[in-house]
């Protein structure tokens, strides 16, 4: 025995000795790593592994970094195999020779939590490749080659590595990384918000990137499914599941609606979406069922013994009305396992609860306990011949309590495996206390009733921005606020119609040109308003020839509507105030005429007309401005909207045509038409890169096509060909001569709309 | 010209399970000649209920399916070319009215309104039916009555009665029947045990609860019959209740999907 110890003692000394430290913190831990090492790993393994802490003891970094790996690798190499060593070598030499080396200390304390995590070589050699990328991508430099600032966000990053990894994939957390980059690589701090998890779209990232079915995606099924199968219906209300490491929330329902978690993973056989529906069964269930008790003289045990057999009765009747729902209850319900918990150390109560709750639902339990089979039989028994009630629930809970109570039920220890039923809400509308108690948990907190102000404007909308380097959106990126256009002096208005009065005659003209073309002519009528004679003449021929002639020998007409809804979307940015060539007036004197001729125009042709105007300052503040809706009339009201047009600030294009066609989409007609009047390319003060917005302008004609709205472009910027055929495509025209944009407008209309 | 009354007889008793006093009414109604109409969504039974109390009047029954291009002359008749001349021939409204059958216009509604104005000379007091190309009057036959049947849960602007035709009407609402009746009906109509018919009529159910979220009719009692029918030839339930009940109410994939999971969870 003594040899033995003596021998290990003299073993772990050598060991010790090739570490080739002097570190006095390594000695303390230094026996629980070997022991470990040498329980996990190969003799060469070993090795390698004791080279590697000598020479992260070198790399003058302090004893941090060693005492990670020393701790860290064991388990490293039991979840991902301990050849990936080299890899991991070569990447803390690669942070070793960067600014980077404070980073070293948590990429080695993060690690075992990953492997844990990742369970691959390749998924590691993955992981790997992302830091070392991240690293590069963020290392500032002043000559090129050499690296001379650190990486704000990596120890940041590193930190978050675990929690961020129990969300995504690692090509999600790939894509996460190369966002934060790609949008934050010149400001320090934000990049430490970033890779930190501090800010608002690293966040928005990180849902968009998570895998699982997401409530968002599903919502309308899951509101299909009350309804249809439930008769049912309520608000539902995601709650984040991602942030909240310690306390995992729990479906619940109040007054507000229905709680659910944000994102649901497929597990056990069970798509995300069906455990949703477990949930909003198990919900729709106590709200038939359920009538609220009021527990004042209750213990917790007994309150969560009520709980448990009430949930039971609740899913019960839910078989009844719906037996495919066992299975769906069975799959997603835990099965303790008996004995597994000692009664004689541990706090039993739950598992005893889990197991009758199982034993309930599941006629094949196998369980052998004689007090649990005897209430699984009273509790059918109760059932047999009705729903029961709360009420009747509560004394058979209450007696099997009683009934199975033991000393060890106080105990702080209390055995949690295989207990948890996540499909079940928590209960909180089962209990009414007389007297305020302490013991109601929520994990939302009270929202303050906001104090009723004055509305002064609709709240903003958020919409993305295409992003063309990276190729994804970023999710609520701009922000647009909506108001109606301050009015002027529609008088202003008449005048300027006046001035064009030869116009509109011209204009009238071809209008009535345009609106009779609504009468269609249907052939192959008995009765009609004319004789068609094509076919009287092959009729009377049949006859002749003895042959049974075609009756339908006259002709009708139908009138077919036009059904267009156009919305005209104007540039308002600073330009318009510029004069044009060779005129007194400005291009927005010239832009009120021609919107007011359109107008006009588009009133006598009786289609649905929005008119709006947008000028943006910074991706925080687009401003869009209702001139005319759909449903009002070309009338002094819009008139005065019209004559009071400023100019300012710049052109955020994709976010006001997306914003249009949020209300054009909403219309109902065949053709949905967009109409863009601006005189330059789209760009704002917080985009350094030109082509930014015009690549988001593009995708936004791309999502409206797939709306089903026709997007037209006119510009007035003589050197636009460019950047419009980028934007449009062929949908534009430009108009080169300012001074006759009154009367192009109106024509382009009708020549779209014939 | 005569005219074979025998093949407008119904000479099976048609399956029909009253829902109320429908069918003391309707009888009431014959025998003040009072034309009809009766009202309901698509398969809820209208046109079986008029088959039936033709079967129990014992007169003969002539059906007219309405649709948009029909004209005046396809429900009074017309002038056939022949090669020495030409030949009038009736059309099943003037059939009706000579021989005295129920003349029964299933969804008229489809039909223009210039054409349904040819039935209400027959639908007043005067009883009558002027053939204005034949020059003829013809008085409608004591034992003639006017049907008419549509769908208001169109809710089109361009189809709908006007005003002047439906106050000639006295008037049946239908609707589904309640589950429990519903049940006895498939059971019954498709010769399935009760149970299973029980658990048809629960699809049938969350889909009409869908209504106006999506589906613009739920699932008809026909429908359920269409499925009942085919399992009871073998096919496998979830599968009939796809392809009998799902599919042919909806494209909507959401809509879809919850049916479908409706079916799985009743069909365990």
């Amino acid at each position: 025995m003594d040899r033995d110890s003596a021998q290990l003692q003299s073993a772990t000394q050598a060991y010790r000795a090739r570490l080739d430290t002097r570190f006095p913190q390594v000695n303390e831990v230094f026996e629980g790593c070997l022991q470990e090492a040498l329980a996990v790993l190969s003799p060469a393994g070993v090795d390698a592994y004791l080279e590697a802490g000598r020479s992260i003891g070198k790399l003058g970094r302090g004893v941090e970094p060693l005492l990670a790996f020393l701790e860290a690798w064991p388990a490293t190499a039991q979840n991902v195999g301990e050849e990936t060593l080299p890899a991991v070598m070569t990447l803390v030499r690669h942070i070793q020779k960067s600014p980077n080396g404070q980073a070293i200390a948590p990429f080695l304390q993060t690690l075992a939590a990953i492997a844990r995590r990742l369970q691959s070589a390749e998924a590691l050699q993955h992981y790997l490749d992302i830091v070392l990328d991240l690293m590069e991508r963020t290392t500032g430099s002043i000559h090129g080659h050499h690296t001379t600032y650190s990486s704000p966000g990596l120890p940041n990053f590193l930190a978050q590595t675990p929690a961020l990894l129990a969300q995504l994939s690692p090509a999600g957390l790939a894509r996460w990384v190369d966002y934060g980059v790609l949008n934050y690589a010149t400001h320090p701090d934000r990049q430490q918000d970033y890779f930190s998890l501090q800010s608002a779209d690293a966040r928005a990232v990180l849902q968009r990137e998570r895998d699982g079915t997401l409530l968002v995606d599903v919502e309308r099924r899951l509101d299909l499914y009350l309804r249809g199968l439930w008769h049912d219906n309520d608000l539902l209300i995601p709650y984040s599941t991602a942030f909240d490491e310690l306390r995992k929330p729990v479906p619940y329902y109040d007054h507000l609606g229905i709680r659910l978690p944000d994102v649901q993973h497929d597990a056990g056989g069970i798509r995300g979406i069906d455990r949703y529906r477990a949930m909003l069964a198990h919900i729709a269930g106590h709200r038939r069922w359920s009538s609220p008790q009021i527990a004042d003289n209750w213990s917790p045990f007994q309150r969560m013994a009520v709980e448990f057999f009430e949930d039971c009765r609740i899913e019960t009747l839910l078989i009844r009305e719906y037996p495919g729902l066992r299975r769906l209850f069975l799959a997603l319900h835990p099965h303790p396992v008996e004995g597994a918990c000692d009664p004689e150390t541990t706090s039993c109560l739950r598992h005893r609860l889990a197991m009758l709750s199982r034993a309930l639902l599941d006629p094949d339990h196998g369980y052998r306990d004689a007090d649990l089979n005897d209430y699984v039989a009273r509790f059918h028994a109760l059932l047999a011949t009705g729903e029961s009630s709360t009420a009747g629930i509560v004394s058979l809970a209450l007696a099997y309590v009683t009934k199975t109570r033991r000393q060890s039920d106080q105990y702080a220890r209390v055995h949690f495996d295989d207990t948890v039923i996540e499909y079940r809400d928590d209960n909180r509308h089962l209990w009414r206390f007389i007297e305020e108690g302490d013991e109601e948990e929520t994990f939302s907190e009270e929202r303050k009733q906001a104090e009723v102000e004055e509305i002064r404007g609709l709240p903003p909308r958020h919409y993305p921005e295409w992003d063309y380097v990276s190729r994804t959106y970023r999710p609520d990126w701009v922000c647009v606020y909506e108001a109606l256009h301050p009015s002027g002096d529609a008088a202003v208005i008449e005048r300027l119609l006046q001035k064009h009065a030869l116009l509109a005659r011209h204009l009238k003209r071809v209008l009535d040109l345009l609106k009779p073309q609504d009468k269609v002519r249907i052939r192959y009528q008995e009765e009609g308003s004319e004789l068609d004679l094509d076919i009287a003449i092959r009729s009377l021929i049949d006859f002749r020839a003895g042959a049974v002639p075609d009756p339908r020998i006259n002709m009708s007409h139908r009138t077919a509507g036009r059904d267009i809804a156009v919305t005209l979307l104007l540039d308002l940015s600073e330009s318009l105030n510029e004069k044009v060539a060779g005129s007194e007036q400005t291009i927005l004197e010239l832009s009120q005429e021609a919107v007011s001729l359109l107008a006009w125009a588009i009133e006598r042709l009786g289609d649905p007309l929005a008119i709006a105007g947008f000028h943006s300052n910074t991706r925080h503040d687009v401003r869009y401005q209702h001139i005319k809706g759909f449903g009002e009339h070309w009338d002094d009201t819009v008139k005065a909207r019209l004559a009071a047009l400023r100019a300012g600030y710049s052109t955020r294009m994709g976010a006001a045509m997306r914003h249009a066609a949020h209300y054009l989409g909403a219309r109902q007609a065949d053709k949905k038409l967009l109409l863009i009047l601006t005189d330059g390319e789209p760009a704002d003060v917080d985009v350094q890169d030109n082509r930014l917005l015009i690549e988001d302008a593009r995708q936004a004609v791309k999502e409206l096509d797939r709306e089903g709205i026709f997007t037209y472009c006119i510009s007035i910027d003589t050197r636009a060909n460019d950047y419009v055929t980028d934007i449009f495509g062929h949908r534009y025209t430009v108009i080169d001569n300012i001074q006759r944009l009154p009367e192009k407008l109106p024509e382009l209309f009708m020549a779209l709309t014939k | 010209m005569t005219i074979d009354v025998q093949q407008y007889l119904i000479r099976q008793e048609p399956y029909y399970q009253p829902q109320g006093r429908e069918v003391q009414l309707y009888e009431a109604a014959y025998r003040n000649r009072l034309p009809v109409m009766v009202k309901g969504p698509t398969g809820c039974g209208k046109s079986r209920f008029i088959e039936y109390m033709a079967w129990k009047l014992d007169r003969p029954l002539i059906t007219v399916a309405c649709n948009e291009d029909m004209t005046a002359s396809d429900l009074v008749g017309r002038y056939l070319l022949e090669a020495d001349g030409t030949r009038w021939i009736d059309g099943p409204l003037t059939t009706a009215a000579r021989i005295g059958a129920i003349c029964y216009l299933d969804e008229v509604v489809e039909a223009r309104q210039d054409t349904t104005v040819v039935i209400h000379p027959l639908t007043d007091h005067r009883r009558t039916l002027p053939l204005d190309k034949k020059g003829e009057l013809i008085v409608a036959h004591p034992d003639f009555q006017l049907v008419i049947s549509y769908n208001p849960g169109y809710q089109s602007l361009m189809k709908d009665l006007k005003q002047s035709t439906k106050q000639r009407f006295a008037a049946f609402d239908f609707d589904y029947p309640d589950a429990e009746l519903e049940t006895a009906i498939l059971a019954r109509e498709a010769g399935i045990a009760a149970e299973l018919a029980g658990r048809l009529v629960k699809v049938g159910l969350a889909a009409r609860n869908l209504k106006g979220h999506g589906l613009d009719e739920g699932i008809s009692t026909r429908l359920l019959v269409y499925a009942a029918k085919l399992i009871n030839d073998g096919v496998d339930a979830g599968d009939a209740c796809r392809m009998a009940l799902v599919r042919p109410i909806t494209d909507d994939a959401d809509i879809r999907d919850t049916l479908d999971n409706a079916i799985d969870a009743i069909f365990a």
